[in-house]
């Protein structure tokens, strides 16, 4: 009962946050420096379309009626229309969404299969070699901006080595050979479904750099966090309990250690899930990549703002699910925090 | 009566940042079956790391320059890690002062002794918790059940301590090592536990080797003690013996100073000085420094321990010409 | 508890904390010394850009039509761009924004966030919910998303994105100073001052800033070389320096689409972030194992 009530409070909690975030996100749309009819429809607004949106907003109206406007048309799922495309943003939003979340996907998991296990060696064998490698790795994936790492890579992978694709998803030849049918519009996902192995192999291919540069510095700071962590814990006197057992090392590292250090290495990979989210911006423009993140960095350039508000809102929404998802799985693993 | 464990000369050295701390020098005891034996000294003798030694749990930083510790005829210092892991546990066992950071936080106390006794004994996991029930009851702990699936966090600090013994039980062990098992208990409990350790120790057969700066303790649960100053052993011996005819000028000085009743208005009893930080770094007798009774011979050379009776063994030159 | 005998009897009671403890120790340790010299080194390159860049007027942005592409050459060792203006001197001028900027804002974030986190941690009660509720909305975005949101309301440039960054930051300081304070509140010398009637706003002043500030600089260290890399990012979005200054994420991405051929015009600024953000993190991380923060946990 004690692990249904802390769920319950969590979601409420949850609840209220995500209502403030709007309130801030309505506040940046009114905030502007012009007059926010203006930039939702666009430079070229006409003084009679200026009126009707004007109205349409309810931009004469006292702010908490704007906001209950606001917050009316949100809950409907209208986010605005894009001035650049002309559609609903929310509709943007899901368009390009499985392209992003397909090159966040692999990230993360990359960063729990190579972060962790590198952490938890680090901290087995402090001083070794493994140990130094490992600092290296993170402190350079922790400073290097993912704009330029990405560069790098495509330099070292693509033009110097030609090992890998410089960019995009799928090659533009094979589009045309052995188009992938849309079945849940996650390119490898469906390659996989509809059997379309060369689709497979190309597209798998194809998402290494991006989700390594996306990677990286969650990398760096997971490794280093779960190095601290499993440190601390096996300095612990239950660790020293263990071996006075006879318990064998590995199983105390791996198992024993492990079991108490993974909580605050849940938290920074949650963290870690906020810095993704962003750095898929960056990483989608240097690898044409055609998610989230590019439709962003042109919305900024093409100065759409309907499309920018939206986005805001659905990413900090989606960083608030993360978190109670991260907080609620560190409950289950942590009984000490029943209690609370 | 048989010897358990002989500990012999026992040298032990850290490496620290401030250069090599020789902490143990020349510990020599003998542990019997079917008995509680003490090791007392006060904070820095060395008590804690000899326990330590025996199980071989020292840190990284440690190296045992000398010395045997034979345990049913073999010298556990120098069997291979796995040996010394088959025997930790299962031949001795060992718990120590804070219970409630010694267990671990996020399995609960079933899991953690169930997975003890499947280290050590080839049982099923439903024989294992079957172990575990009885030795959670055998330490006295009420409603097995339900502390089986409760967390360390959830139970008192004397229930911890129980939960502990009951671990350090659960594969029969020869001898178990209680490292100041009741310090950080209330005084009630703590009489709780002692009581606990002299029965189990009868129903279990099981020697104790008891490590405490507490005299009290001593008296009331020992058969046999040693008094550890500056790494070394300076008295050892029964416990009555010790005593009622302690010969070693520190004992003597540690007797004095426990406060009696009916001692108002008298001043008390202290010895003068301060424990050695680097006892090992010395040429003579540790305690040459604060012995009223020291000679020159105490300053440059280091007494052995003389046996002064069947089971009495002091280290000072006084006794030289009374040992046998 | 380790069974390690103590090692000396008078217990030492210099503070380690001191300014020359933390330079003794950051001397004698071969990455952190090169770290603070490089720092250094930036600093001074950003303070003199005008001194020392060779084509300063091209550093600002001033096209030159006669070297548009040029590889590294002697006359232009870093090459030139696209509009034909000296990398080097880019570079150089570019370390005004990229670098001294982002001081002015983790200082900013520090002066606001500070003495609110200490006020909600030491009053507690309905002041202290009403900052932690408005910290954690803030704390409830993506730093950068934040960030990107508010510089692009408020308009492109260099100004505005300091005034996102600050406004994404100053929340973090708050919950460290709350943090802090509330540790320190249940210590003896706080209720002993507030036995003998001191009054809150001067304990505060007087007794728990003075504690808060080795966090807090540990934290700065460590939070600059995030700010220097955010401010790179909103840079390269467009959101920071507009064409045609100089700022190195600016640069990264002016140079993006002729990375293949003409490698460096993207590459040198991008290089220098990277350098400068290692420094902090090196510096960071030795200053941290000085000050242990868990002890404020």
């Amino acid at each position: 009962m004690h692990k249904l009530e802390f769920i319950l409070r969590r979601l409420v909690s949850s609840i209220f946050v995500l209502i403030g975030v709007s309130i801030i996100t309505f506040a940046l749309s009114r905030v502007v420096p012009s007059n926010p009819a203006v930039l939702y429809i666009g430079p070229r607004a006409r003084p009679e379309d200026i009126v009707r949106v004007t109205k349409l907003l309810g931009l004469d109206q006292p702010l908490p009626v704007q906001y209950f406007i606001y917050m009316r048309d949100l809950l409907h799922g209208d986010l605005g229309t894009s001035i650049a495309t002309k559609r609903p943003v929310l509709q943007e939003i899901f368009d390009r969404a499985p392209a992003s979340l397909e090159l966040l996907f692999t990230g993360m998991f990359l960063v729990v299969v190579i972060g962790v296990p590198l952490g938890v060696l680090s901290a087995r064998w402090q001083g070794k070699p493994v140990d130094l490698v490992t600092r290296t790795i993170s402190i350079i994936g922790v400073s290097i901006p993912a704009f330029f790492l990405g560069l790098v890579f495509q330099i070292i992978f693509f033009q110097n080595l030609h090992w890998l694709p410089l960019a995009t998803q799928y090659s533009t030849d094979l589009r045309f050979t052995n188009p992938i049918l849309p079945v849940t519009n996650f390119q490898i996902l469906d390659a996989m479904l509809t059997r379309n192995w060369v689709a497979l192999k190309d597209t798998a291919i194809h998402i290494i750099l991006p989700a390594i540069t996306l990677a990286a510095y969650p990398i760096g700071l997971v490794a280093r966090m779960t190095r601290a962590s499993m440190l601390e814990v096996l300095e612990q006197d239950y660790i020293r309990t263990a071996r006075a057992y006879g318990t064998k090392e590995f199983i105390v590292t791996y198992f024993y250690a492990l079991k108490n250090a993974i909580s605050p290495t849940l938290t920074v990979i949650g963290l870690t899930f906020a810095y993704a989210l962003t750095g898929t911006f960056f990483v989608e423009i240097i690898f044409i990549w055609p998610g989230l993140g590019m439709f962003t960095v042109s919305s900024l350039l093409n100065l759409d703002y309907p499309a920018i508000m939206g986005m805001t809102l659905f990413g900090a929404t989606a960083y608030v699910l993360i978190n109670s998802i991260v907080d609620l799985l560190q409950a289950w693993v942590d009984p000490r925090i029943n209690l609370v | 009566m048989t010897t358990l464990l002989e500990v012999k000369d026992l040298f032990l050295e850290f490496k620290t940042s401030q250069g090599i701390l020789k902490a143990l020098n020349g510990i020599t005891f003998d542990v019997n079956s079917g008995e509680v034996f003490g090791l007392v000294g006060e904070t820095g003798c060395g008590k804690s790391v000899t326990g330590l030694s025996i199980l071989r749990l020292l840190p990284r930083s440690a190296s045992i320059r000398r010395g045997e510790v034979i345990f049913n005829g073999v010298d556990l210092l120098k069997i291979s890690q796995d040996e010394i892991e088959s025997v930790r546990g299962s031949k001795i066992a060992m718990i120590f002062q804070d219970p409630s950071s010694s267990l671990n936080p996020v399995f609960t106390i079933g899991s953690q002794i169930e997975r003890v006794v499947r280290q050590h004994i080839k049982v099923t996991r439903q024989e294992a918790a079957e172990q575990t029930k009885e030795v959670l009851s055998a330490v006295g702990l009420p409603d097995v059940k339900r502390i089986m699936d409760s967390y360390p966090h959830e139970l008192s600090g004397g229930m911890q301590q129980r939960v502990m013994i009951a671990m350090a039980l659960s594969c029969k062990p020869l001898l178990l090592i209680a490292d100041e098992p009741t310090t950080s208990l209330d005084v009630t409990i703590q009489a709780q536990i002692l009581k606990l350790l002299r029965n189990l120790q009868k129903n279990f057969n099981v020697s104790v080797i008891l490590i405490t700066h507490n005299l009290g303790v001593i008296a009331q649960t020992c058969d046999h003690l040693a008094v550890l100053y500056g790494g070394r052993v300076a008295e050892s011996g029964p416990t009555e013996t010790i005593f009622n005819q302690a010969l070693h000028p520190y004992t003597n000085g540690l007797m004095n100073a426990i406060p009696r009743p009916g001692g108002r208005g008298r001043k008390m009893a202290t010895i003068p000085g301060t424990v050695p930080s680097n006892p090992g770094a010395l040429t003579g007798c540790a305690f040459a420094k604060r012995c009223k009774f020291a000679f020159d011979r105490c300053v440059v050379e280091s007494p052995p321990l003389y046996r002064v009776d069947d089971n009495h063994h002091v280290a000072c030159f006084l006794v030289e010409n009374q040992s046998k | 508890m380790r069974a390690i005998p103590p090692l000396s009897v008078e217990p030492e009671l210099k503070s380690t904390r001191t300014f020359s403890h933390v330079m003794g120790v950051i001397i004698r340790d071969p990455l952190s010394l090169t770290s603070t010299i490089v720092i250094l080194l930036f600093i001074l390159i950003a303070i003199f850009a005008n001194q020392i860049a060779p084509y300063p007027e091209e550093g600002a942005g001033k096209t030159n039509v006669d070297n548009t592409m040029l590889a590294p050459s002697p006359g232009h060792i870093l090459g030139a761009d696209r509009l034909g203006r000296d990398m080097l001197s880019r570079v150089i001028m570019g370390a005004r924004p990229a670098l001294i900027v982002p001081f002015g804002v983790v200082l900013f974030a520090i002066l606001i966030g500070t003495p609110l986190g200490a006020i909600a941690g030491y009053k507690g009660g309905w002041v202290d919910n009403v900052i932690m509720r408005t910290t954690d909305l803030f704390l409830a975005f993506p730093s950068l998303l934040l960030a990107m949101a508010i510089a692009f309301a408020l308009g492109r440039g260099l100004q505005n994105a300091a005034i996102a960054l600050i406004v994404s930051w100053w929340p973090w300081y708050t919950r460290l100073a709350r943090g802090v304070t509330l540790s320190l509140k249940e210590r003896y010398f706080v209720e002993a001052a507030r036995s003998i009637g001191v009054r809150d706003s001067i304990i505060i002043i007087r007794h728990i800033l003075p504690n808060i500030i080795s966090p807090i600089l540990v934290q700065a260290t460590i939070d600059l070389g995030t700010v220097i890399l955010s401010m790179g990012g909103l840079a390269f979005l467009g959101l920071g320096t507009q064409p045609p200054g100089a700022d190195w994420g600016l640069m990264v991405s002016e140079g993006r689409s002729y990375i293949l051929n003409q490698w460096w015009i993207s590459s040198f600024a991008g290089l220098a972030i990277f350098i400068v953000v290692l420094a902090f993190n090196l510096l960071g991380d030795t200053l941290r194992d000085i000050f242990d923060p868990r002890q404020y946990k």
